[in-house]
């Protein structure tokens, strides 16, 4: 999940659609991020390579709109409603993330467990 | 200033009688070098007034005698109290005059010899100047403005080189080491070398041609009186400046304690730098206390009483062999060996069973003692010092009915501490080095200085330096020093000698200090930057 620069990022991605849930006046999507461009990616206890600074999941809140849709603790987020979340500082990810107008959240996760599932279904076929 | 007392504590008495002057007073000390004596000797002489040992036999048994009365049972090395000095004089004289008659005259011979070679330096330049007036007068061409002027510079360097002189010579002398100063010896010589080398060329050249330049020889007395000034020069080079720079690292124990200190050295002559190394001990180290240990030595002797050896003698030990080599079992032969230290080993084994216990509750239990001694005497003397006030002036005028001085403040409070302070003082085998005397003089002295009840307990709760006992408790006057080296030679590195007093010795052992590569680094200050790292998670 590592990127090489001046190299396309490759990764093999989740669609997750999240609907944000009112609460007192606030949408929320019921889990927490870390990461980003500007933040130390040494302490990222999710993170594979440890200087990816990419934004990833820390924390999903039991019950909320994210667990309902299928987001997982660790996982990196790659787009938010089309935006780019691999090069984003903590701040702007999550401006994206908490847009007042957005009803709705379309996120594209990777974790490990897809690309290993992937690359097993891959060598299962006779080629 | 009477120099005789100031360094009577110092006195160095050499039994030898031939060679080894004493190095006398600091006065102008040109004196000629003896033939030195032989570098062979190992060990530096020794003097022998009676060695009596300081402490008189009564004190050293004070643990097991309770004296109740404060009466000072020390013995004092001279036998004289500190208020009359013609006493202590007439004292020191018959001692010396007991072991060695000569060394009075010696110093003495020292002395006038140090004076002749100053008069004869001083007088040198004015004889070079008078003489050809006095000789040929009419021959002699007048003296000009410049050759006046000289004269004024002559005087000036007189009077510079005089006083300088006064200032590095003539100090009263610290010790008496065993042999010659050797950089002094040198410094004599080649002043007398020097000056008797300008009388020839003067006599040889000036008087005997009878020169009537008189001018030339004004200018002659001049560089006569420069060179002197930078034989002064090198003379402080050589005896202050070049022990200045630290340059070995002497590490001092004393023998019997095993009190430690480490001291930086110059570069110095071992006799030199042992009386550095005295006189430092006398500030730093403890005082010797010989009460703390008996205890030590009364465990080794319970350690002794309990082997058991077995003493084989030759003919027992053959019959042994034989017996055991003829049995099956041959090992012993070997073993026979050692079977007498494995005798000796495992009867002292028994008894160390119980040796280590008793000292480590006994150490306990006199920890313990000393606490609360030491707790009651704190608050005694608290509350005796809170009896006393100070008297302002204007009430002095007011009441003079029951007004005090300060020592008789002190002998009023005195007593209701006593009790405390002598117990204290017992329990940590103090007692003999303080008397009621020097403890009430001491709570005076307090009183008048406005010291606090624990600056007044400072001084008995630790044992202080030698220097704060009274004058008779300055263990040792005379030190012997005992060196592989010749004591003129300089400190080497691994260098190791003992001051021997008669009580205990203090070991010395010299080390070099490395030589010191330092390299520089430069940093530059716009060069301090820092980032902010942080990880923070937002919930969303």
């Amino acid at each position: 999940m590592s990127f090489v620069p001046g190299q396309p990022v490759t990764a093999v991605v989740q669609r997750i659609e999240i609907q944000k849930l009112r609460q007192n006046d606030h949408l929320i999507l019921g889990f927490s991020i870390g990461g980003g461009i500007d933040q130390d990616p040494g302490q990222n206890p999710f993170s594979e390579d440890k200087t990816d600074k990419g934004i990833y999941v820390t924390r999903v809140s039991e019950g909320g709109p994210a667990e309902l849709a299928g987001l997982q603790i660790g996982d990196k987020i790659m787009q938010v409603n089309g935006w780019d979340m691999t090069m984003v500082t903590h701040d702007q990810a999550r401006k994206r993330l908490t847009k007042k107008n957005e009803q709705v959240v379309r996120l594209l996760v990777t974790r490990k467990s897809l690309e290993d599932a992937v690359r097993h279904s891959m060598s299962n076929y006779p080629k | 200033m009477d120099t005789e007392s100031t360094y009577s504590g110092y006195s160095y008495y050499s039994g030898r009688s031939r060679g080894s002057h004493r190095h006398g007073e600091r006065s102008r000390d040109r004196h000629k070098s003896r033939s030195k004596d032989s570098r062979s000797e190992k060990s530096v002489t020794i003097n022998a007034p009676p060695a009596e040992p300081l402490l008189g036999d009564s004190t050293v048994r004070g643990e097991e005698v309770q004296d109740d009365n404060w009466g000072e049972t020390t013995t004092a090395v001279t036998g004289t109290s500190e208020h009359s000095l013609s006493q202590e004089d007439i004292v020191r004289i018959t001692k010396d005059l007991e072991d060695s008659v000569g060394l009075d005259c010696r110093r003495y011979f020292t002395l006038t010899l140090a004076v002749v070679l100053g008069l004869l330096v001083f007088l040198t330049p004015l004889a070079f100047l008078v003489l050809p007036h006095l000789l040929w007068p009419e021959k002699l061409q007048s003296c000009g403005t410049a050759c006046e002027g000289l004269f004024i510079s002559v005087a000036f360097k007189l009077l510079i080189l005089l006083l300088a002189v006064w200032a590095l010579f003539f100090r009263p002398p610290r010790a008496g080491l065993p042999r010659v100063f050797v950089f002094r010896a040198l410094l004599a010589v080649l002043v007398l070398l020097f000056v008797v080398s300008y009388w020839l060329f003067y006599g040889v050249r000036i008087l005997d041609s009878q020169d009537e330049n008189y001018q030339g020889i004004v200018q002659y007395a001049v560089s006569l009186v420069d060179a002197l000034l930078f034989i002064h020069y090198l003379a402080i080079v050589l005896l202050e400046l070049r022990q200045l720079q630290p340059c070995f690292s002497v590490c001092v124990t004393r023998s019997t304690d095993g009190e430690t200190r480490q001291y930086n050295l110059g570069q110095l002559s071992i006799q030199r730098a042992a009386l550095a190394i005295v006189e430092n001990y006398y500030r730093d180290f403890p005082v010797h206390n010989p009460a703390l240990l008996t205890a030590s030595k009364s465990r080794a002797a319970k350690h002794l009483a309990g082997l058991k050896v077995y003493n084989v003698d030759d003919v027992f030990r053959a019959k042994l062999k034989a017996y055991l080599l003829d049995s099956p079992g041959n090992n012993a032969a070997a073993g026979l060996a050692h079977s007498q230290s494995r005798a000796m080993i495992a009867a002292a084994a028994r008894r160390r069973d119980t040796s280590h216990n008793e000292l480590y509750y006994e150490e306990a239990e006199h920890e313990r003692r000393v606490r609360k001694r030491k707790a009651r005497l704190v608050v005694a003397v608290e509350e005796a010092f809170t009896h006393i006030k100070r008297m302002q002036e204007e009430e002095q005028k007011k009441a003079p009915g029951d007004v005090m001085d300060p020592r008789e403040a002190a002998q009023a409070i005195f007593p209701s501490m006593a009790r405390a302070l002598q117990k204290y003082l017992r329990t940590t085998k103090q007692q003999h080095c303080h008397s009621m005397e020097s403890i009430q003089q001491h709570l005076a002295f307090c009183i008048t200085n406005n010291m606090t009840p624990k600056a007044f307990l400072e001084s008995y709760l630790t044992p202080g330096p030698t220097l704060q006992y009274s004058r008779d408790r300055w263990l040792a006057r005379q030190w012997t020093l005992i060196s592989e080296a010749s004591v003129t030679s300089g400190l080497k590195d691994g260098a190791v000698f003992l001051l021997k007093c008669i009580d205990f010795s203090l070991v010395v052992t010299a080390k070099k200090i490395p030589y010191i590569q330092m390299s520089e680094e430069y940093i530059d200050p716009k060069s301090h930057k820092f980032v902010l790292r942080l990880q923070s998670e937002t919930s969303v």
